[in-house]
Parts: C-alpha cells; structure tokens; sequence
C-alpha cells in the first residue's frame, strides 16, 4: 500500500512542482532588489543629465529650492548626516561595549535572562518614536544646561541615534564575546588575572572581529536613520563644523522633498534618486567593511 | 672577633642547618584539614585529610565523577566558577588558610599555576600567550619579557619547536604542543605549585611521553599534583599517589605501595581493574 502511494502519478508531479514555486518565491525578493536597483540608477543618471557629476560631489552648497538658481553640491548634506554619525558613535560606542562586557562576563545567568531581552525590546521602538524622544525631551534638557543649542541640532538627534544603535552593538559584541570558550577565560583566570583583565586581555581582543562587525553595522544604520534626523535636526543644509544649529542630512532632504511638492520630472525630484544612490553607497560600503573586518581580524581558537 | 658575634654566627648556621633537615624531610605545600565541599545539595568532598609535600609529584586517581578534579580546583579556588558552591574545613597553602577572607584569590593562584585537560592556549600569538602572565604582574620591559618567554619556553621543553614561530597564532601547532605552551605560560609566572587537570587526556602517546618527561623534569623546581584517570601514567611518574572514590580519600600513600601493596580493599580492586 504504502509502495503504491509513493508510486502515485499525481504525487510525484506535486513534488516536482515544489521546488519551482520556492524558486519562484525566492526570487521575488532578489527581481525587487534589482528592480529598486535600476530604479535608483536609471533616474540618477537622469539627474546627471541636468546637473554636473562634478558639481554634485563637490558643490558645497546645496540649494534645490532656490528661486534664482538651483544649486546641487551634496556635501553639506553629507557632512550633516556625518555630524549626527559621530555623536551617535560616541555615545553607542562605549555604551554599547561595556554593555556587551557586563552581559558576558560579569552578569549572572539569571541577570543575563533579564537584561538582554530587555535590549533588544530597546531596538524594537519605532524611530518615529525616538524622534519624539529627541525633539520634545532631549533637546530641552540640552538647551537646560546649554542655552545656545537651538531647537533643531545635531546633537540632540545624534544622541538618540546612539542610543537607538545601542542594543545592537550591546547584542551582537555580546554574542561575540559569549562564543569565546570558557576554558580560555578559566585559563587566564588560573593565573591571577582580575575579572576585568580577562575581559578586556582576552575576552575583547578574542571577540574582536565580531565587536567591530556590530560597530560598523550599526554605523550603517546610523546613517541610513531617517525619523529622527528629520524630526530633531531640521532642514538647513550647511557645510561647517557646527553641531548646535539646524543640519539637514541625506536622509532628511529625501523626507523633505517626498513629502512635499516637487513635481514629477522636476530636476528637485530627480535629486533624491542621486542623494538616495550616494546613502546607498555609503551604507553599501559600511557592509563590505563589516565583512572584511570580521574576516580579517578572526582570532581564531 | 667578639664573642657574642660568634654565638650569633653559630646560631644562624644552626638555624640555617635546622632548615635544611626540615626540607630534607620534605615541607608541606598544602594541608587539607577536614575539607568538604557541596555543589548545591551534593556532597562533592567529604572529610578530606591531605598532606602534600613539597618538591613532589602526588597523583590524585579514582574513577570518574570521585571528587578528584573538584579536589585539585579547589586548591587554587577555581572550584568558585561554579555557582551555588560551598565549602567547610581549611586547606593551608605554605601556613595560610586559602578561604581565609583576606587571602586574595588572585595571589593564590599567581603562586599555583595550572594546567587543563583540553590545552587552552589563549587565541593570541605564541609569545603573548606566555607573556600574558608577566605582563598582567606589571613587567612590560620588552628584553625581560623576551627572557621569561624563552625561559619559560625551555622549560615547558617546547623552545625548539616554536622558536621560529613565536608570532604565529598559538592554535596552528599541534595538541601536544598547544598543552606545552599552556605549560610554559604557567611557568612563566614562576608559580610554587603547578596543578594539571589530566594534563594528557586529549592527547597522543608521543605527546603524552613528553608531557610525562617534562614532569619529571619540572619537580626539581616546583611542586607538581595531577589528576589523572590513567593509573599506569600515576604508577610512572608520581611519588605519592591519593585514591579518590565518592568524594573521600581511600588511601593517601607512596605510589609504590599503594600499587604493589595497597592496605584498603577498594584500592586494590580498583588498581587491579575491577571497577572505575
């Protein structure tokens, strides 16, 4: 009986059949891709039809909306979406680092059940939320100690951005750390070590790769961050070195146009696919790097 | 030459002459004194009696699960990893109670180094790993640091093997040579004691020949107490040998006799084979 079944026409052609539809399923998500890919180029060449490539990534002045005439240099938004990276990374750095140490070398089991899904329900706010968080709370608490910040900052955005990045770093240096065998910590514990000099002699420089993999993904996603930069650190495209005044960064500028008016066909509409390309290649770059770090610097045991 | 300079003279040869009988007789290292220990509700060590001399190589045998690991880590504290831990008693290191509340775990084992069953190299170059003791002490002059790793290279005889290799990752030499490393990281501490774990267990007979010398080798400097479940390995090299069974010692005495002529029936049924 159970021989018969198998042998059954209709059976065979099901399981044929099978893997066909799962290819087809598979590769919905890659034709996207690379149809969100072409879009992106196909339109950035458009841009560049209109506007020099050599202005573009030069220019250092970025005025889309100008009455008189339209200017195109990117660099003040690149420099705005670096402003906030940079106070993101100082304050989820260290944070998250420690964070990780705590976790995987000093918490006990029970302490570990508690905090690390406290972590990660901290990586599932929404950003729009964090963005609240930094307009209505942190910058008043800033403008407290520091009159002079203004109501759109850097600071205050890039600090959220941080925090929001925290669990990541926290999670993944965590994980990192946590697969560096016991036997090896025993093993500088037995000679005299201190907790904290196993941790930070063996246990980091072992987890290494790992640590500066979570850094760099995070970092990507510190400046692919849309809300909150939009929210808390204004529309004002500027090309200096000054954190305490409104900034408009890559990822702003694409909100401000998309929710706005700019008509279709409009050098202002081809633009977001030009600065949206540039994020994409920063963000693109930040993943190789990733990779090849934690390649490269594998301790291996 | 006044006479009260030559009584002092004559006293210090005396006291030095009185020290020397004493070590002649062999010192004790550590001195257990109704040791028991519990994981949890388990009664792990049980009125544990020991007496280990210096200079000496004392084997710990019994079957699995006896307590003789649990003995060894409690020596130099590791035994505390492990939560929900409790002990009784005292062991005496050189004179001192180690659970003392004063005594710093971290002296303890700078003076007890010691030696895993699976080697444990740490994932850095060969020269860091053995300079990793020193190092974490305080000494970062790069030419003594060199000696100690030469010395300490030599001495887990294993210089010749790695000398052109030292910043290589200390994972790419061989089993036998990663537990000589871990050997001579031990060693680079200048410890008192050296407690190996099974110190061969994972390893191949050639390499475990050499672990073997080298132990002989080690005992003119140091006091060497090594578990093993091998008991032709504690017949070869060991000068006292304690039989562990359920978390007592059955019988502590000299390797010779406790295998030629064992005084408690359990030992004998276990050296002879019939069970463990």
């Amino acid at each position: 009986m159970i021989a018969q079944s198998k042998g059954k026409k209709n059976k065979q052609f099901v399981e044929k059949l099978i893997p066909f539809i799962l290819f087809l399923i598979a590769s919905v998500s890659v034709l996207t891709t690379i149809g969100i890919m072409l879009t992106l180029i196909v339109e950035t060449i458009t841009f560049f039809t209109r506007v020099s490539i050599t202005e573009f990534i030069f220019g250092t002045t970025w005025l889309p909306f100008s009455n008189k005439e339209a200017q195109y240099g990117i660099l003040p938004l690149i420099v705005g979406t670096l402003k906030v990276t940079l106070i993101a990374i100082l304050v989820a750095v260290p944070i998250g680092i420690s964070a990780a140490i705590y976790l995987s070398d000093y918490a006990s089991e029970n302490v570990r059940r508690v905090l690390k899904p406290m972590l990660e329900v901290l990586a599932g706010i929404p950003t729009i939320v964090y963005g609240f968080f930094a307009l209505t709370f942190v910058t008043p608490v800033l403008q407290g100690f520091f009159p002079d910040i203004k109501i759109f900052n850097a600071i205050s955005p890039g600090i959220v951005v941080g925090i929001m990045i925290i669990p990541m770093i926290a999670s993944l240096s965590e994980d990192a750390m946590s697969s560096v065998p016991k036997s090896i910590r025993e093993g500088a514990l037995a000679m005299g070590s201190t907790k904290f000099e196993v941790a930070w002699k063996i246990t980091v420089p072992a987890a290494m790769s790992g640590i500066v993999a979570s850094v760099v993904l995070a970092v990507s996603r510190a400046i692919g961050e849309t809300m909150i930069v939009s929210l808390a650190a204004g529309s004002t495209p500027r090309f200096d070195g000054d954190f305490t005044g409104s900034i408009q960064t890559m990822t702003a500028y694409i909100v401000q146009v998309s929710k706005g008016d700019a008509g279709y066909g409009t050098t202002i509409y081809y633009s977001i696919y030009a600065v949206g390309f540039t994020l994409f290649i920063f963000t693109m770059l930040m993943n190789i790097a990733a990779n090849y770090v934690s390649k490269r610097f594998r301790e291996e045991y | 030459m006044s006479m009260t300079h030559v009584l002092d003279q004559k006293n210090k040869t005396a006291g030095y002459e009185a020290e020397g009988t004493a070590a002649a007789a062999s010192r004790s290292v550590y001195e257990t004194k109704q040791l028991n220990l519990w994981y949890g509700a388990n009664h792990a060590l049980k009125n544990i009696e020991l007496d280990i001399k210096e200079n000496e190589v004392t084997a710990i045998i019994g079957p699995s699960g006896c307590g003789k690991s649990t003995y060894l880590k409690t020596l130099n504290r590791m035994v505390e990893l492990v939560p929900s831990v409790k002990t009784s008693g005292q062991i005496l290191y050189r004179g001192r109670n180690i659970f003392d509340k004063d005594y710093g775990v971290e002296e303890l084992r700078t003076r007890v180094g010691m030696v895993f069953q699976k080697p444990n190299p740490f994932p850095k170059s060969i020269y860091d790993n053995i300079a990793y003791g020193p190092r974490i002490h305080g000494i970062k002059n790069k030419k003594i640091l060199d000696e100690i790793v030469e010395k300490s290279l030599r001495g887990a005889a294993i210089w010749d093997e790695v000398k052109d290799r030292l910043n290589e990752n200390a994972y790419s030499v061989s089993g036998g040579q990663q537990q000589r490393i871990c050997i001579a990281r031990a060693l680079a501490i200048e410890p008192d004691v050296i407690l190996m774990d099974e110190p061969t267990s994972a390893l191949d007979p050639i390499s475990t020949l050499k672990i073997e010398e080298l132990v002989q080798e080690l005992k003119k400097d140091y006091s060497i107490i090594i578990v093993t479940h091998n008991m032709q390995q504690a017949a070869r090299i060991s000068d006292k040998t304690a039989f562990f069974l359920n978390g007592e010692v059955i019988e502590y005495d000299k390797t010779d006799t406790i295998f030629s002529n064992p005084s408690d029936k359990r030992t004998e049924d276990y050296i002879s084979g019939r069970f463990g």
